[in-house]
């Protein structure tokens, strides 16, 4: 389903601020597979999150998505096939516009935006039943603005929009970090019924290590600009935070002390 | 007093006029986002294209209008090219837009000042059929072309295309990850804000008789000034309809305190200095009073002492 072959990543490249983001990264999603990412602050994650998405370009390598070299398509056109969640709630939604426009807007990921009205009176219909399944009762507020809902209930919208026209790949950058833990709970319990019910391919970065171990079918870990680890299937239902904090200890040669790691 | 009266109804006529101005500006700063300074350049643009089409190509009042509006279109996209593609930021984008147009109105009409004098305006031939002064003129034209221009706003961005551009005005990056071209829309913004602002600049010269290079001279500011006082009056809280309409009222309001002001006998040349600090206030007016309530909210003591 993705194929990342050899992709490398320097910002300001010849100065003094030259960052390697990543190197030489080559990585294979099945169709179905649902990958957990997680590593220091600095190993690369939501580079290669932006990478995939376009958000910035390559430098070398390639990625294909379903067959279809993206490798130097822009953001907008790659949008037409993926979903993506932020892990700021504000940037994954317009505040200005309503729920139901909202929804409108993401329906149309990918198609031609012409002169026909932006939401129509069967799309309404469609987007009260989708809204129910969130159980937050935004199924009644379609007209409100978005502006309005709390941080919890945008990123569940976000999480909505993303996968409501269902893409070859959804992207979850620590989608849940900056909610409240039983909120985070709740949109992560809602991620994975969307990915389980849809069976979509989906990666998701988290700085949970047991939410990254319970959830998904394959876990990567990254450090430095590189995958340190890939774990699928049963070797990763058997792994505990001790083993991945001990991998860490490896990969970094025991600098690796991140309280946001140790804490959760 | 009847001075007075034939002042403000003067200011009447012209403020609808400039309203339709008031709309372009509206689109760019309040749907887009952006503060687009080639509002002045593209103003004067339409009166000048205007006049050149009429006074020296011969053509009718109301062709030439149109195609006024299709140079102003132009200039929004090359401000569109500016910004979006070339990377400058968008006020300065807008100002290299009107800093070369004025050459280009110069090279348009061949000269800094065209009058009208041999050739029938819409408003001298509304007139003449109608019998109707040259004021009721200017209202009946500049409101029904702000009419149809309201109506054709709100049926656009309620469609697909339209909800892009406001998508991308709101946040730029949710549209993006929802495969909106950005760059594109907020060209096709521009363009469309600079075409009205250029139609308002041909009804304009036409109905004041001469086109002008200078014309265009704090047309943005002016602009802003009827949003701001359109949503002082009607709040920001209400239909989008409402919300457009009240921006051609707040342009007819700002003409009525003009026209006031000058009665009162404030000379013409302060008249810029009046503008600049009216919409300086008006923005300044919202923050400065919310940093006062917040202020006053503060108590020392806590909340449990406050509500003992």
């Amino acid at each position: 389903m993705l194929k990342i072959s050899h992709v490398g990543k320097t910002f300001n490249a010849g100065t003094v601020n030259e960052k390697k983001a990543l190197t030489n990264i080559s990585l294979h999603l099945e169709p179905g597979d649902f990958v957990t990412i997680i590593g220091g602050n600095g190993a690369g994650k939501s580079t290669l999150m932006n990478l995939i998405a376009g958000v910035y370009p390559i430098d070398c390598g390639t990625i294909f998505l379903d067959g279809v070299n993206i490798s130097r398509q822009p953001e907008y056109k790659r949008a037409a096939l993926m979903g993506r969640v932020f892990q700021d709630p504000m940037m994954g939604t317009a505040a200005n516009m309503q729920i139901e426009e909202n929804m409108a807007l993401a329906c149309r990921r990918g198609r031609r935006r012409g002169l026909g009205w932006g939401v129509t009176k069967e799309e309404r219909e469609r987007y009260h039943e989708e809204l129910k399944r969130l159980g937050l009762g935004l199924e009644d507020r379609m007209t409100s603005k978005v502006g309005l809902l709390s941080g919890g209930q945008r990123q569940a919208l976000t999480l909505l929009m993303a996968t409501m026209q269902e893409p070859k790949l959804l992207l979850l950058d620590e989608h849940t970090a900056a909610l409240d833990p039983k909120t985070a709970r709740k949109v992560l319990e809602l991620t994975q019924e969307i990915v389980d019910g849809s069976h979509l391919t989906a990666m998701m970065v988290t700085h949970n290590m047991k939410d990254a171990i319970s959830i998904g079918n394959r876990l990567i870990m990254m450090s430095e600009g590189r995958v340190i680890y890939d774990v699928r299937g049963g070797e990763k239902k058997r792994l505990r935070v001790a083993d991945l904090l001990e991998k860490f200890e490896e990969a970094s040669d025991g600098e690796f002390a991140n309280d946001r790691m140790l804490l959760s | 007093m009847s001075g007075m009266m034939l002042a403000i109804q003067g200011a009447l006529g012209q403020g609808v006029l400039w309203g339709i101005m008031g709309l372009g500006v509206y689109l760019t700063f309040r749907i887009l986002d952006i503060a687009d300074l080639s509002v002045d350049g593209t103003f004067a643009l339409g009166g000048c294209t205007c006049a050149a089409l009429m006074v020296r190509a011969g053509m009718d009042p109301y062709t030439s209008v149109i195609l006024s509006s299709l140079a102003g279109m132009a200039a929004g996209f090359v401000t569109g090219i500016l910004y979006t593609k070339c990377g400058i930021p968008a006020i300065l984008a807008g100002i290299l837009t009107q800093l070369g147009l004025y050459s280009l109105n110069l090279r348009i009409m061949d000269k800094s000042n065209t009058p009208f004098l041999k050739v029938d305006t819409a408003f001298k031939q509304l007139a003449a059929g109608t019998g109707l002064s040259q004021n009721g003129c200017s209202l009946v034209i500049g409101g029904l072309v702000a009419a149809l221009l309201i109506a054709a706003l709100y049926w656009f961005f309620g469609t697909e295309m339209g909800s892009a551009i406001r998508a991308t005005g709101n946040n730029e990056n949710m549209a993006r990850s929802q495969g909106m071209n950005t760059n594109h829309y907020k060209i096709l913004g521009l363009a469309l804000s600079n075409g009205m602002v250029s139609l308002s600049g041909a009804l304009v010269s036409q109905h004041q008789g001469y086109a002008d290079v200078k014309q265009g001279m704090g047309a943005i500011v002016t602009g802003l000034a009827s949003i701001i006082i359109g949503e002082v009056i009607l709040g920001r809280r209400v239909n989008f309809a409402v919300k457009l309409a009240a921006v051609v009222a707040g342009s007819c309001i700002y003409r009525i305190i003009v026209a006031m002001v000058l009665q009162m006998g404030l000379s013409t040349d302060d008249l810029k200095l009046l503008t600049a600090a009216l919409v300086a206030l008006a923005l300044s007016i919202p923050v400065l009073l919310e940093k006062r309530r917040l202020a006053k909210r503060y108590c020392e003591t806590g909340e449990e002492e406050k509500h003992a």
